[in-house]
Order: C-alpha cells, then sequence, then structure tokens
C-alpha cells in the first residue's frame, strides 16, 4: 500500500512538474528559444504571490488573478525589451542572456526578501485530504494536478483553434513567409512569453503553498521543468504532462526507498530515457 | 614564407612583443613569494585559478560551441578526489591533483557520451542535470561527510610542506603552473589540426561538415580535455580551501556563473579575453564586492549588456580598433615589396 | 493615364558584401499585369524579396502608392496590401490547407477574397480543406499558396517563378485560374522563366541581367531578338 501510495503520489507531484515545463515548452516551440531563468521566474511568481496575499490578505489562489496578468505582462515586456534582440541562428545569446537574467533575479530576490525560506499560506487547503480506495490524497495535490490538466489542455486549444495559435504554428515553421502574412514575429513572440509566464504564474503559486521557497531553488525548478520536457518530448505538451508524472513517480519512489534520494532518482530517470530514447518518449519536433 | 611577392607569417610585432612582456611578467609572477604579501599572494592564486577556468569554459563555449553551464560538475569532482585519494589511498596532494584530472576525463567520457545527446541549448541544461547528479552523488558518500563535507586532515596537510609559508607558496606555484598549462594546451589545442577544424565549426558547421570534419569527435576532444583540465584546477580549488563540501565544491554561482560573466565580458572566442575578463573581474570584485548581491546583478547586466552590444567583448573591441592579436592563431598574409622575378 | 501604384527607384540589393541589384528602375500602374523575367540569378527573387519587405532597403527605393516602404518589415508592407506568392510555395507545414488559408486572411483586409469565393475558385481545396498542407500535389499546394495570398485581399499581388516545378497540365490551368484571379481590380507582378506564357498573360515586360534591367517593353510589341539579347546578354 506504501508503495501505490507513493506512485500516486509521485503522479500527482508531475502535475506540478508539468506545470513548470508548459511554459519552456511553449516558447521552445514557437521560437525555439531555452529560457535558463525559467526556474527563477518561477520562483519570482511565488514571491509575487506573497507580497499579494501579505498585503491584501488574499488566499493565495485568489491572488492568481493579480499575478498572472502581471507575469504576462512582464514576459511580454521581457520578450520585446530584451530576448527578442537574442534571437538568430547563434545560440550564445540568448543562452548567456536568459542565464544572466537568472542570477539578476536571484540576486535581486535576495535582496528584496533575504534568504530566509518563505511560503504561502492556504489556510485548510493544504492538509485537507480525500480518502479514494483506501489512499488518503491531499486536495491540493488533486487541484495541482487537475489544473495542469486544464493549462495543457488550454494550450494545446489555444495552439490548434485560435487565430493566436495558428500564429504561433506559422512562425515557428517559417518566420520569413509568417511575416509575410502581416504577423509581426515580435509581437507573436511577446504573446507567447506573455503566455508562458502566465502558465509559469500558476505554477510558482502552487510551488509556493505546496513547499517553502527562497530565491536559490529557481536552478532546481528549472531542471525539473527541463526533464519533463525531454523525458516527454519536444514540443509535445502532452508528453510534457507524461514527463513531468515519469519524473514526479521516479522522485517519490526514490524517496521511498531512501529520503536522500529522492531528487537523485528522477536524475537517473532523467538520463536512462535519454539513454535509451534520446528524443523523449513521445517527439513531435526535432530540436 | 614568401610566396609569389606574398608573405605568410603567423607571428605578429604584437605578438613578438606580447610574448616578450609575457616572458617578463611570468618572471615576475614566480617571483611573486618574494615580493608579495600573504593576502596579495592568496588573492593571485584564486586569479589564476579562475582564469583557468574561464580559459576551458572558453575554449568550449567560445570555440567548440558546447555551452556549458554545468563546469561545476568537474571543479567539484576534482576537489573530492583530492580529498578521496590522498585521505583513502595515501596519495601525495601534488600526484593526487594529476590523478583527479586523469580521472575527470574517463568519467567525462561517459557522461558526454549522453548529453551529447541534447543539441544545443538543451546540453547547456543537461550539463547542469550532470553537475547536479554529481552533487547529490557526493552527498550521498558518508566517508567524505555527507551533506556537510569534510576537511583536509591536518597529516595530509603537512605532507604537502613542512612550514605553513611553504604550502602557500607552493599551492601559488601549482596555481601559477595551472593557469600557465591551462593557457598552453588551449593555445596549442587550437593550433593543432583538430583546433583548426574547431574553428571552422564555429564559423560554419554545415561546410565543415561537407568537408568531412568529424564535428562529434572533435567536440569530444575538447569536452574530455576540459573535464580533465578542469578538475585538475577544481583539485586545486579546495588544496587552497583545505574545506570541502557538495554545496561549495557544485556550485553553479561560483564555478559557472563567475565564469561565464569573466568570458563574456573579456570577450568569448579569443584566448585573450579571459584574460581580460579575469582581471576586469578581480578589479570589479575589489571595488563592489561589498555591495554582495548588488555586485552580482550588475555583473549579471554588464553581461547581458556586452552579449547584445559588443558580443565579442572588451578583447573584441580593442582587437577591432587596433588589429592585436597576441596569441596568433592563423597565418596572415601580407604583400612583400621586394620585387622578385 | 492610370496612376501608378508602385515604383522601384534606383533600387539596390546586398546579401552581405555580394550585390544582387543595381540601381533598378521599374514601375507598375495601377490593374496591370507586369511580367519580370531573366536567366537564373538574374535578381528576380531578390526584387521580389524586396518589395515585399523580406529584404530591407532604403527608405525611398521603393514608393507605394506614393508612400516610401523600401525600410518596412514585411509584415507592414502585407498590411499595406501588397502580398507575395513565394517561390516554392512554402506552405506552413504546422497548418492544414483552410489554415493556410485563414492565415493569409489575418490580416484583416475586406474585400472581394474569403473562404467561400476562394472556394469557388479552386474547389479541390475545399474537399481537402482539413488535411495537412504536405500531402497535397504541387498543383494543389500552389492554389493554397496563391489562395494564401488572396485572402488579405491586397491591391497588388506578386507571383514568384509561379510554375516553377509544376508539370506542364498543372501549370495551364494556373494560367487559366489568372484572369479570373487578377480581375478583382488587383495589379500584379508575375516574374516567370516561362518567357511564352509571361508574355501572354502581361502588358508590359521586364527583363533582368545580373541585376540590372536589360530591357523593358510592351508585351505584345517586344522582339524575339530583343527578349534574347536581353536574356542571356549576347549582341
Amino acid at each position: 500500500m506504501d508503495w501505490i501510495n507513493a506512485l500516486v503520489q509521485g503522479i500527482l507531484l508531475g502535475g506540478l512538474y508539468a506545470l513548470f515545463a508548459a511554459g519552456l515548452s511553449l516558447i521552445f516551440g514557437v521560437m525555439r528559444l531555452v529560457n535558463i531563468a525559467h526556474g527563477d521566474l518561477i520562483v519570482l511568481a511565488a514571491f509575487l504571490g506573497l507580497t499579494v496575499t501579505t498585503a491584501t490578505g488574499m488566499h493565495p489562489l485568489l491572488a492568481l488573478i493579480v499575478v498572472v496578468p502581471l507575469m504576462a505582462a512582464l514576459g511580454y515586456a521581457l520578450q520585446r525589451g530584451l530576448l527578442n534582440q537574442t534571437l538568430g541562428d547563434d545560440i550564445l545569446p540568448p543562452l548567456l542572456v536568459t542565464f544572466g537574467l537568472s542570477v539578476i533575479l536571484q540576486n535581486g530576490l535576495l535582496e528584496i526578501y533575504s534568504a530566509d525560506p518563505q511560503k504561502l499560506n492556504a489556510g485548510g487547503l493544504e492538509t485537507a485530504s480525500v480518502p479514494v480506495a483506501g489512499l488518503s490524497l491531499g486536495v491540493l495535490p488533486l487541484l495541482t494536478f487537475a489544473i495542469a490538466v486544464l493549462v495543457i489542455w488550454g494550450l494545446q486549444w489555444t495552439f490548434y483553434h485560435t487565430p493566436l495559435g495558428r500564429s504561433f504554428r506559422a512562425v515557428s515553421d517559417n518566420q520569413d513567409i509568417a511575416q509575410l502574412m502581416g504577423i509581426n514575429r515580435r509581437h507573436v513572440f511577446g504573446l507567447a512569453m506573455a503566455l508562458a509566464l502566465g502558465v509559469t504564474a500558476i505554477a510558482g503559486i502552487l510551488l509556493g503553498i505546496r513547499t517553502s521557497f527562497d530565491p536559490s531553488i529557481g536552478g532546481g525548478r528549472l531542471i525539473f521543468g527541463f526533464e519533463a520536457v525531454i523525458i516527454g518530448g519536444l514540443g509535445n505538451l502532452w508528453g510534457t504532462l507524461a514527463g513531468g508524472v515519469i519524473l514526479g513517480v521516479a522522485q517519490t519512489i526514490g524517496a521511498k526507498i531512501d529520503p536522500g534520494w529522492q531528487i537523485l532518482a528522477g536524475h537517473i530517470v532523467f538520463l536512462l530515457i535519454l539513454a535509451v530514447r534520446p528524443n523523449g518518449l513521445f517527439p513531435r519536433i526535432s530540436a | 614564407m614568401i610566396v609569389n611577392g606574398y608573405t605568410v607569417t603567423r607571428a605578429t610585432p604584437a605578438a613578438r612583443v606580447a610574448a616578450m612582456l609575457g616572458a617578463i611578467t611570468l618572471a615576475l609572477l614566480v617571483a611573486a613569494p618574494w615580493w608579495a604579501g600573504r593576502a596579495d599572494l592568496r588573492q593571485l592564486g584564486e586569479l589564476f585559478l579562475y582564469l583557468s577556468l574561464a580559459s576551458l569554459w572558453n575554449l568550449m563555449a567560445g570555440y567548440a560551441g558546447l555551452v556549458s553551464v554545468g563546469q561545476q560538475a568537474y571543479v567539484g569532482f576534482g576537489g573530492y578526489m583530492l580529498f578521496a585519494l590522498t585521505m583513502f589511498a595515501g596519495f601525495q596532494p601534488v600526484v593526487a591533483i594529476a590523478a583527479a584530472g586523469l580521472l575527470g576525463a574517463l568519467i567525462s567520457v561517459p557522461v558526454a557520451a549522453l548529453i551529447f545527446r541534447l543539441r544545443g541549448a538543451y546540453f547547456a541544461i543537461g550539463t547542469w542535470v550532470i553537475a547536479e547528479v554529481f552533487r547529490l552523488s557526493f552527498a550521498q558518500v558518508s566517508a567524505l561527510g555527507g551533506g556537510s563535507g569534510s576537511s583536509l586532515p591536518v597529516g595530509i596537510v603537512k605532507s604537502l610542506a613542512a612550514s605553513r609559508q611553504g604550502r602557500e607558496w607552493l599551492s601559488y606555484w601549482l596555481a601559477l603552473g595551472a593557469a600557465v598549462l591551462v593557457i598552453l594546451v588551449v593555445h596549442l589545442f587550437l593550433r593543432s589540426r583538430r583546433g583548426l577544424a574547431l574553428t571552422a565549426i564555429r564559423d560554419n558547421e554545415l561546410a565543415a561538415g561537407s568537408l568531412g570534419i568529424d564535428i562529434w569527435r572533435t567536440k569530444f576532444a575538447v569536452y574530455v580535455l576540459t573535464a580533465a583540465l578542469t578538475s585538475i584546477i577544481g583539485a586545486l580549488i579546495f588544496l587552497q580551501k583545505l574545506r570541502i563540501s557538495p554545496d561549495a565544491a557544485f556550485s553553479v554561482n561560483d564555478w559557472t556563473a563567475f565564469v561565464i560573466f569573466i568570458v563574456v565580458i573579456g570577450g568569448i572566442g579569443t584566448i585573450e579575453g579571459p584574460i581580460i575578463g579575469t582581471l576586469i573581474f578581480f578589479a570589479l570584485r575589489e571595488t563592489l564586492a561589498d555591495l554582495g548581491t548588488i555586485y552580482l546583478m550588475v555583473l549579471g547586466a554588464v553581461a547581458i549588456l556586452v552579449m547584445l552590444k559588443a558580443p565579442r567583448g572588451v578583447w573584441g573591441f580593442i582587437r577591432d580598433r587596433y588589429d592585436l592579436n597576441l596569441f596568433p592563431l592563423g597565418y596572415r598574409v601580407s604583400r612583400t615589396d621586394n620585387k622578385e622575378p | 493615364m492610370p496612376d501608378t501604384i508602385l515604383e522601384l527607384h534606383g533600387l539596390d540589393a546586398h546579401y552581405g558584401d555580394f550585390q544582387a541589384l543595381y540601381g533598378i528602375d521599374l514601375h507598375v500602374t495601377e490593374g496591370e499585369v507586369l511580367a519580370i523575367i531573366g536567366s537564373n540569378g538574374a535578381g528576380k527573387t531578390t526584387m521580389m524579396r524586396s518589395i515585399s519587405g523580406l529584404l530591407s532597403n532604403r527608405r525611398d527605393q521603393i514608393r507605394y502608392r506614393g508612400g516610401a516602404i523600401g525600410s518596412l518589415r514585411a509584415d507592414e508592407v502585407a498590411l499595406k496590401g501588397i502580398a507575395l506568392v513565394p517561390e516554392g510555395r512554402q506552405l506552413f507545414p504546422s497548418l492544414s490547407v483552410e489554415e493556410n488559408l485563414l492565415i493569409g486572411g489575418q490580416v484583416g483586409r475586406q474585400g472581394h477574397w474569403d473562404l467561400k469565393t476562394l472556394y469557388d475558385l479552386f474547389p479541390i481545396l475545399e474537399e481537402r480543406r482539413n488535411v495537412p498542407s504536405t500531402s497535397l500535389s504541387g498543383g494543389q499546394q500552389q492554389m493554397v499558396a496563391i489562395g494564401r495570398a488572396l485572402m488579405s485581399n491586397p491591391d497588388l499581388i506578386l507571383f514568384d517563378e509561379i510554375s516553377l516545378g509544376l508539370a506542364p497540365v498543372i501549370i495551364k490551368d494556373i494560367y487559366a485560374a489568372l484572369p479570373g484571379i487578377i480581375s478583382q481590380g488587383m495589379s500584379a507582378v508575375i516574374v516567370e522563366q516561362d518567357i511564352s506564357k509571361a508574355l501572354s498573360v502581361s502588358s508590359r515586360v521586364y527583363c533582368l541581367q545580373e541585376g540590372r534591367v536589360s530591357l523593358e517593353g510592351a508585351s505584345d510589341t517586344v522582339s524575339r531578338e530583343e527578349i534574347s539579347r536581353a536574356y542571356f546578354g549576347i549582341d
């Protein structure tokens, strides 16, 4: 029973990792950009949530209505003001600029919020649980997983059933020809980053409710998201969810064997999959 | 060499002057224990180690197009190998340092085989995963102090040199020697056939591929070479510190962020860049270190600015302006004036 | 005399150190079909890329309805009512047939062309509207590429190498459809390797040779000799 419990907890944890990963997957799909600051942006969202909840006394989930638009606006500004200038055939500028951004964000948060671990207080939600088939499942992990499924479904729908999604795919296929259709790719990239950071905001708030966070943990979140993307296969959002679940299960099973092995087990499963299936389990596009 | 009235040379006048100045500087630096204070000596030692890390990262990112944000894997690995080999295998520390380089090369082979499956930017994050795996693995080794780390036993420290001054001098010379070795190796590597292949790859991967240059093997060679040398530098870093812990050994900020900033600001893809960058980095640190986190934010911002506005860094700017080349890699062709038949 | 819709004044274009166009002077009048001919590498495609904004030029080198557009981006040029049917069709592989058409309409210009009128013109596309654009035959792909450009209801439409790589019977169909396409008050520039085809649909013709205009004349009066001299540079 303990093992089944670990498995189910891992699956639910995978929802959070899929949320970490969805933004990464989205911007890679649209503009082939890998954002090293992605993890720090998740942490930034958690801290924004902290500020909003402490200032207004709002419930953290309600704070999403402030933090999501805020992060989306930041994403648009960041893309148009900075990241668009790095895009091209050379991979160095985007990598090094987002790396610099990561260091700036991390130390900026350190300056404002100090290194003390913080947590978002979600009251009874944190401990509430429901019995399912002899297991006691936390309401928060269930909610997180449901939100992850919803977010990925929403992204998928946006991609395949809206004019914006059409523009995303067109720009991803061929930037020049997309420009001929009157699509300003700089604007479209801005919107893609806004959407990605909107999802990142959700991920950050749920992270902050689930565990304590401090400015230094961004790198770790980036890695989890990255592993979920690669395990699932590039360019496949549902694959990313599967990747998150596999990573989550590997971690909870690892922790069950030895608490010190939790994170390591996730990395090892990732490396194993990389060794066996270098393009991930469900690849759609090649890097 | 004179062909049809054109002279082909590698050395430039500036390079000859630089070589002379370099030799004089090196002699002065070798003699530093006699003229520099203890604190300065320590500072210089640290500078040489950062210079080495920067030159190695530059070889990978600037020439081989392998952007790693996980070189702390080998810094920490080298450090831990120094501790393990001296404590459990009874190696003399200097021998252990060399052995750490060898082991670093060995372990980098399977690592490369794995992460070379990731392309471009994803390769970068893959290297970070590897560094995390190393960190978490060493944190599991209780003989090396687990998560809290351990100190180098006094007996081993004493085996380096009997007196404290002797140890400080020796570790200074080792750092200086390592920096000279690294710069020499990088320089010679870039002048070799494989090095020229690297420049070809950097300039155009498609064209280089069609010329039959085995891109993968060349990148692989660079990765293993830098892993070996980075491990040696890591061992030297923790020989200076005398204490190691997983968080310090595998710190992404200390061993990768700073190094990337040094190279980007100094000039990526040039041999001189890391040298200039290291000097700027230490000068900035002296003046701004009190600012703590702000210092890091400034560094990050400067690096972003340089990347966007002057992608070849401070050195690239100087070189374009004055046509200098202190470590000539290629040959130059110039018209010879004497009119031969 | 009808108004000029597009003018090129001393248009130069470069790819790095390589100069592809040298001081091209050219104009298109309202409602006319202009043909551009010339051998491979003469600069025809470069000219199309310049007009459509994919290559940036000096502001004044290209004027459209009196306004300088030489330095505008391609999306800005598209909004002004110039559409390009690119060489090699270049459909979006991730988009279905209908989505390829719809994305052309995203420019948001109103006019004769919409999905309905387009499907009337090319009924086969309605049949295949939901399949990936990559699964179409070359001729059908060219129909989508033309339709995609028409969906933006342009005032000036540019066809780059309209028949390149297509079977003769398909080329015949496409040319048969051209008058119906252009009759809606549009002006058109057709880049074509097949000289007789080019002359048959156009009112005037320009020949490019090594980045320069080597011949300009009315399509029904230029002689074979003039053309081959302009085309190959043989005296």
